[in-house]
């Protein structure tokens, strides 16, 4: 494997009883990319996200994810990424500040490290005032900022983010992809899914999956000509169009 | 272990900010000792009863005054013939009445024996009798006094003791019920609950991905039940002493230390309910059915074991509350030592052991 390579996956294959829901995919993540990785609702996204992140055991395959390999050393593979799950994953009876120290303590950070954190990132967010407020009172946008911000907290090689913009208003979700940007440009590989096109088109490399295959995988340029289309969108009803499996 | 006091720390946030948690942590056991202690009881206080003292001597009179002096009986004084009688049971003043033949002190001198004659209103077969029991309790309480003043050379001694409970208090029997109640409630349901909870928001997802050690989480979720337990314990003790008068007449820390084992027995159960669902309703559904009410029912606090049909007898033996009513009962009431209740702990750590393992087993530390 090479040192700039930051995931790379094999035949990987994950099967509920006769249901294979990911179908030996293949494809590598290069250090300090933005990939996209596409599909339709039940196309088996979530749970390849879940197998790189050790939520989930394959049933086949080979992976390595930030230079470790997933069946022998998915605790090391745990303190080198970074995950936000498509539920809203703060406490919400929690004050932000207590959220960011609670996730820092897990990751083993030290008290002096957290509370720098903290600073730095309401800074950032320009959450001054709410800090000491429960995480409930805050609108959505702010919480899935939020989020991402924890999920980054440890400063992880690859932060995996599942629909981290579903359901936020457009001007949030630029300012989501802002963060998201700034975080690849520190060197954060980010493995991010999501519906919206628009947001296909900021990643560096898309992979596209449909009935737990992966059917396309390039820069979305490159997509795009191949599929003479316009847009990311219709490259994706293009291919999303021949799924035969239901939501 | 620094990972694990960050844990500690959020699950007292969650704890602490929860009203309805705190009510039913702290309001539970309060209520519950209050309610069985004064509402619920089958004892018998102030019952109204009538006295017909057609003897009239320094015996019956003595007898009549400890008896008025009891706290259990209200003496009617206006009934003053038997005519009297059907009358007041028939309009519900009287439960009970007491009627002392004629020449009742020369019979208990001379002839060795005297009959008291006991009238009860047993449309309530208990009460009936229990209120002959206490007047019976009195007046051989009264004999045996007697016995050490005067010599009676051939007195017949039907000897009735209450052992244990000698004024037959009802708070004897359900004290240790409540603790396992209680503890039942507060730690298996609470803590299966605030698992199931972390499931169902999403936030057990980011705890598993993150490099914690899964048995710290366990434990973590464990500790703050662990610890207002204790506080439970300690304040349905304080409680049962001080407001109900039911004493601790065995070793207090033997006591203790067996609660603070039914308390990580229950835990250990508490954590098994989580590992078999992802909602909080039914992990609370599971808790009142599969915990709770074989607690109420089958632990013998409020059917004896005894007279149940053989089936249910066997049943019993795997519900906890059984055993943990059992040892509290020997060594809180019965002032025994832990040689009698060493078989029973022994059943509870197994117990406990079994819970743990198979839990811990069951976490996934991959969500499937």
């Amino acid at each position: 494997m090479m040192a700039d390579t930051a995931i790379s996956v094999k035949q990987l294959t994950k099967r509920f009883g006769a249901f294979t829901a990911v179908n030996e995919i293949t494809f590598d993540v290069k250090r300090g990319e933005i990939f996209g990785f596409l599909g339709a609702n039940g196309a088996g996204k979530t749970t390849a996200i879940r197998m790189l992140c050790g939520l989930s055991f394959p049933t086949s395959g080979e992976a390595t994810v930030a230079g470790y390999d997933l069946f022998r050393d998915a605790e090391k593979i745990k303190k080198s990424i970074g995950y936000m799950s498509q539920k809203f994953s703060l406490y919400e009876d929690l004050t932000i500040r207590e959220n960011i120290r609670f996730y820092g303590g897990i990751y083993g950070l030290s008290d002096k490290e957290i509370k720098s954190k903290t600073d730095s990132m309401v800074q950032q967010l320009h959450l001054q005032e709410q800090v000491d407020k429960l995480v409930k009172s805050l609108p959505l946008g702010w919480k899935q900022k939020l989020s991402f911000s924890v999920a980054m907290l440890h400063q992880p090689k690859i932060v995996f983010l599942d629909e981290p913009t579903g359901g936020v208003d457009p001007i949030t979700r630029r300012e989501f992809w802002t963060m998201i940007y700034e975080a690849a440009g520190t060197g954060t590989t980010v493995f991010v899914t999501t519906h919206y096109m628009d947001e296909a088109e900021y990643c560096d490399r898309v992979s596209i999956m449909v009935d737990g295959k992966i059917d396309a995988l390039d820069t979305p340029m490159e997509l795009k000509r191949k599929f003479n289309a316009p847009s990311m969108e219709e490259v994706f009803v293009q291919l999303a169009r021949k799924a035969k499996r239901g939501e | 272990m620094k990972q694990f006091l960050f844990f500690v720390q959020k699950e007292f946030y969650h704890l602490l900010r929860d009203p309805r948690t705190m009510i039913i942590l702290f309001g539970m056991p309060l209520t519950q000792i209050l309610i069985f202690g004064f509402a619920l009881t089958n004892e018998v206080k102030n019952t109204r009863i009538a006295i017909l003292d057609n003897s009239k001597d320094p015996v019956t009179a003595e007898i009549i005054q400890q008896l008025e002096a009891s706290r259990y009986f209200d003496v009617v004084k206006n009934i003053k013939s038997n005519n009297e009688l059907e009358p007041a049971f028939q309009q519900g003043i009287i439960k009970l009445a007491i009627v002392f033949p004629q020449r009742f002190q020369y019979s208990l001198l001379h002839e060795n024996e005297a009959s008291v004659q006991m009238i009860a209103d047993a449309t309530d077969p208990n009460v009936a009798n229990t209120l002959s029991n206490y007047a019976t309790a009195i007046i051989l309480d009264y004999q045996n006094n007697m016995k050490g003043q005067v010599e009676f050379p051939y007195t017949i001694n039907t000897e009735v003791r209450m052992l244990y409970n000698p004024q037959l208090k009802g708070s004897y029997n359900f004290v240790p019920g409540v603790m396992a109640m209680v503890l039942m409630l507060v730690c298996a349901m609470m803590t299966s609950i605030s698992i199931v909870r972390e499931k169902e928001m999403g936030t057990m997802e980011i705890i598993l991905v993150s490099p914690i050690v899964p048995i710290h989480v366990i434990i973590a979720k464990m500790v703050p039940y662990f610890l207002l337990s204790s506080v439970n314990i300690g304040s349905i003790l304080l409680l049962s002493v001080f407001v109900l008068d039911v004493p601790i007449q065995g070793n207090l820390v033997l006591l203790v230390s067996e609660c603070l084992l039914f308390t990580v027995t229950v835990l250990g159960l508490g954590l098994l309910i989580s590992s078999v669902t992802d909602s909080q309703q039914i992990a609370m559904l599971i808790s009142l059915m599969g915990l709770f009410l074989p607690t109420i029912m089958l632990s013998g606090f409020m059917f004896p074991i005894e007279n149940m049909p053989v089936p249910l007898q066997i049943v019993s033996n795997i519900v906890p509350a059984k055993w943990f009513y059992f040892i509290v009962k020997t060594v809180m009431i019965k002032g025994l030592g832990f040689k009698y209740v060493w078989k029973e702990t022994l059943i509870l750590i197994g117990m406990t052991i079994f819970f743990l393992v198979v839990s811990i087993k069951k976490f996934k530390i991959r969500l499937e």
